[in-house]
């Protein structure tokens, strides 16, 4: 056995922006499930570790509508993730959730009915938003401030957390060995399953949770906010971080960053899987996969979306400038309410971001299009299967990442020349597996420590004390 | 064409008897499991049932006379929206309804959760829409005091279900249009916000998910009383009914539902479905023993908690009875068997095979595959937003 350091990989179904290609000739339906599908049962192929859904509460608009360039339109995640658990039997289903129009006993209650229907392969990759654009489309509105939203996503895990651990592992007793008489006995022990009274500032939560212990107790957590909060919540609750940096020396540094973060807290890094996201282009040749790499960045940044993706920038209609000219000489309106919405912004500072652009444009005689193919390019590995393959190797025996989430081009066919091509060549590295484990949970999949750390205990000796329980109960039902 | 009866199998649990879990065998203890559903569901469609509907609620179970959870009867579930989806992909023709709530869950969730379902079935998704009454509900989310009047919770999610259903009609059928020229994924004229503002709820965007095959899930709701039935005329496609419940007689509850389309000017005609609860024996002396030992267990006669009948019953008398509400203007039944899988096993193998004989279904193997709207004889959802042609009155026709 090797002592080498295993690659984990995730696959993420392709997207709402301008990464997928829906012009592709094999481009197929985004909500159809039969693309999630054959998504799905390749990743598997491919062993990975987890199935990776991204969520949007609103469709994208852009100068006031509805943002038409890129694909629109997906499924609900928990329900697509449910059906995908009917197809799958091994891979991890992540999907991301809101914490703030959400509420804490339903998702709970969804999360654990996944990690039941999946025997143990549930994860949450928590979100936060909190904007008025999005509350639009929930009776609650945008209410919550910027500063509130992690304060509020904190304690909608910890509550979460209470409500999983209330049913202990052997509340359900049905003993129905008597052998074709009728059982006796009771269904469940009361005495196992703890009322949750939880009283915070954003939540006042009492009573019996509905659903019982699943099998991984909680979903895997999965975090991806890069700010500084973003991080902090990641280090106090996450087991896997989703993260943006890709580049060797960036991500490096990332993860000292969040190693010294989990100590800070008391968690040791054998605890959370840094994974980013990266996008992989795949050739016969160094120059065959260049090609093609180019071809992509062409075919993702067509001519209406340059103009768009420079309109996001300026907050302007640029509608008449010619893509194939030079960048607008006017300067970006500052004032302005923002035209794109619904969309993560590119930066704060405007301004510099378009100088270096004029520079660029101007040094390498740039025009619109071929500088928002370059501007928009992101980390992202591009080279014959065995460079890659040899790329991602390199990231994680020298601690830049513990693996990565593929983010493929095309739906759904995007992943399998990955699958053909790179995975076995891992598998020869002797950095990945070559089967799953039969019947691992997704935490264990993951090399994650298999049993959790329990954090109600004092919840749960006050509540088995029977007294409180009985009050408790007797105040909500009066 | 419908099936000349309805049939719909109402899932629940180990069954709807509170002692039913005793006589279930390994099944009791593994009811959270995907397995146990599928093998209950799939049994169901494979023999030509039209619809499963799965009961859902917020809180672990029922409660016993001192007000805290009653562990003697099935207590925990899971959540029938995901349930119904991760069945779906093992089924082919059987209608999956679950039970969704709109009382504290957000009517954009429950939109977007419908009609995944009804993507993931190829159109056979359904609603069973519900109210959460209970304070112990309430208590779970901390944000209403719950024990609103049932007046209240009706008038709220009837907005519920009109911004859903504008959610569902949000995208037309040819929305999505990939045009490469232009470099438009969309064609955004054909997606229209729900621009919904009541009472109760507001809703401003449009669904984040295409038109499904259906466009809009036929819609159930039970009317076990006249509050709930005129609340089922406006926001229902297919109203269950409970005879036997409250003195009620079939006749008289089929009525008053034709009563209040018409007070309320609807000229749709929906089907009804009465509601039993049975326990299917080989003969009715067994099959009443059978629901004494069952009583027995669980301390009391389940016939008075019921909110509807309940039969201890064998297949001919249920073909029969069927037969019977046929005659009355029924367009079939809901049952909700006493025990999983004992009578939804013979509700599917047995009833089903005696009313294809009886002349009240055709064959299973006859019987053209089809969405739920249509299995239920209800017609295509037209959209709101549907155009009728521009000019259409002035064409000329050449000779």
């Amino acid at each position: 056995m090797s002592s080498k350091r295993q690659v984990h990989l995730a696959a993420h179904f392709p997207g709402v922006n301008n990464t997928t290609i829906w012009s592709d000739d094999r481009a197929e339906s985004q909500i159809a499930f039969s693309s999630f599908e054959h998504f799905a049962r390749n990743a598997e192929r491919g062993f990975f570790d987890f199935l990776f859904l991204a969520e949007g509460l609103r469709l994208r608009e852009q100068k006031g509508r509805i943002h038409d360039l890129d694909v629109v339109g997906r499924p609900n995640t928990l329900a697509v993730l449910a059906a995908l658990a009917g197809v799958t039997e091994h891979i991890g289903l992540v999907g991301t959730l809101q914490t703030t129009f959400n509420e804490p006993v339903e998702l709970a209650k969804q999360l654990a009915t996944l990690d039941h229907l999946t025997d143990g392969r549930a994860g949450w990759n928590v979100v936060t938003s909190s904007d008025a654009f999005h509350g639009a489309n929930f009776r609650r509105g945008g209410f919550l401030d910027h500063a509130d939203r992690y304060t509020r996503a904190d304690e909608f895990i910890a509550l979460s957390r209470e409500l999983w651990d209330s049913w202990q592992a052997d509340a359900v007793v049905a003993d129905t060995a008597t052998g074709g008489a009728l059982a006796d006995g009771v269904f469940a022990d009361r005495s196992r399953i703890h009322d949750v009274d939880h009283h915070g500032p954003q939540f006042d939560v009492t009573g019996t949770f509905p659903v019982p212990r699943s099998p991984q107790r909680h979903p895997v957590i999965v975090q991806a906010g890069d700010s500084d909060e973003g991080r902090d919540l990641a280090a106090a609750n996450a087991e896997v971080i989703f993260s943006l940096h890709t580049e060797f020396d960036d991500a490096q540094a990332f993860y000292r960053d969040v190693t010294d973060r989990l100590e800070r807290v008391g968690r040791s890094k054998d605890e959370l899987q840094i994974l980013p996201g990266a996008t992989f282009v795949i050739g016969s040749s160094a120059e065959d996969a260049e090609e093609r790499s180019n071809a992509i960045r062409r075919a993702q940044v067509s001519p209406a979306t340059a103009i768009a993706f420079l309109e996001q920038v300026w907050n302007r209609d640029l509608s008449s400038y010619d893509v194939d000219g030079p960048l607008p000489t006017i300067e970006p309106d500052h004032e302005g309410a923002a035209i794109s919405r619904g969309r993560a912004r590119h930066t704060r500072d405007v301004p510099a971001l378009v100088q270096s652009w004029r520079d660029l444009a101007e040094a390498e005689h740039l025009s619109i299009r071929d500088l928002v193919i370059r501007a928009s390019t992101r980390g992202g590995f591009v080279g014959t299967a065995s460079h890659i393959a040899a790329e991602i190797d390199r990231y994680v025996q020298e601690r830049a990442t513990d693996g990565f989430v593929v983010v493929p081009h095309t739906n759904p066919y995007g992943l399998d020349e990955f699958v053909d091509t790179v995975v076995p060549l891992l598998q020869e590295r002797g950095v990945y597996r070559q089967s799953y484990d039969e019947g691992a949970t997704l935490r264990q999949t993951l090399d994650l420590p298999g049993t959790i750390r329990d954090r109600s205990a004092a919840a749960r000796t006050a509540a088995a004390a029977g007294p409180a329980r009985a009050a408790a109960s007797a105040g909500v039902l009066a | 064409m419908p099936d000349r009866i309805t049939l719909v199998t109402a899932l629940q649990g180990a069954g709807w008897h509170p002692a039913a879990w005793r006589v279930a065998g390994p099944v009791a203890q593994r009811l959270s499991s995907l397995r146990h559903w599928r093998d209950v569901v799939v049994e169901q469609d494979r023999l030509g049932i039209e619809a499963v509907t799965i009961e859902d609620s917020f809180t672990a179970g029922p409660t016993a006379a001192d007000h805290d959870l009653d562990t003697t009867t099935v207590v925990g579930r899971l959540d029938a929206l995901l349930v119904a989806n991760a069945v779906a992909p093992a089924t082919r023709a059987v209608g999956l309804v679950p039970t969704v709530s709109v009382t504290h869950t957000e009517p954009f969730h429950v939109a977007m959760g419908l009609q995944t379902l009804d993507h993931v079935s190829l159109g056979r998704a359904g609603w069973r829409i519900q109210v959460s009454p209970t304070t112990r509900e309430a208590a779970l989310f901390g944000r209403r005091p719950g024990g609103d009047d049932a007046a209240t919770l009706f008038d709220e999610a009837r907005e519920a279900a009109e911004v859903v259903s504008r959610l569902w009609d949000s995208w037309d059928d040819d929305a999505i249009i990939r045009d490469v020229t232009t470099g438009r994924f969309i064609d955004r004229d054909r997606i229209h916000n729900a621009e919904y503002a009541g009472r109760h709820l507001s809703v401003h965007g449009a669904s984040i998910v295409p038109r499904s095959p259906q466009g809009r899930p036929p819609v159930f709701a039970l009317a076990h009383r006249a509050d709930a039935a005129a609340f089922a005329v406006d926001a229902a496609d297919v109203v269950l009914v409970t005879p036997g419940y409250d003195g009620r007689e079939a006749r008289d509850l089929l009525d008053e539902v034709r009563q209040i389309e018409q007070t309320a000017g609807s000229d749709v005609r929906r089907p009804v479905l009465a509601d039993l609860a049975v326990l299917i024996g080989s003969s009715t002396a067994a099959a009443a023993d059978e629901l004494a030992a069952l009583d027995g267990a669980a301390g009391s006669a389940y016939a008075g908690a019921s909110d509807t009948s309940v039969l201890a019953t064998t297949v001919p008398e249920l073909v029969s009875l069927i037969g019977d509400l046929r005659g009355l203007g029924f367009a079939g039944v809901r049952l909700r068997p006493l025990r999983i899988p004992f009578d939804s096993t013979a509700i599917a193998r047995q009833l089903v095979p005696a009313l294809v004989t009886a002349g009240l279904r055709a064959d299973v193997a006859s019987r053209p595959t089809a969405d739920l709207r249509t299995r239920l004889g209800i017609a295509p959802a037209v959209s709101r937003y549907a155009s009728t042609p521009a000019g259409s009155v002035s064409v000329e026709v050449s000779a």
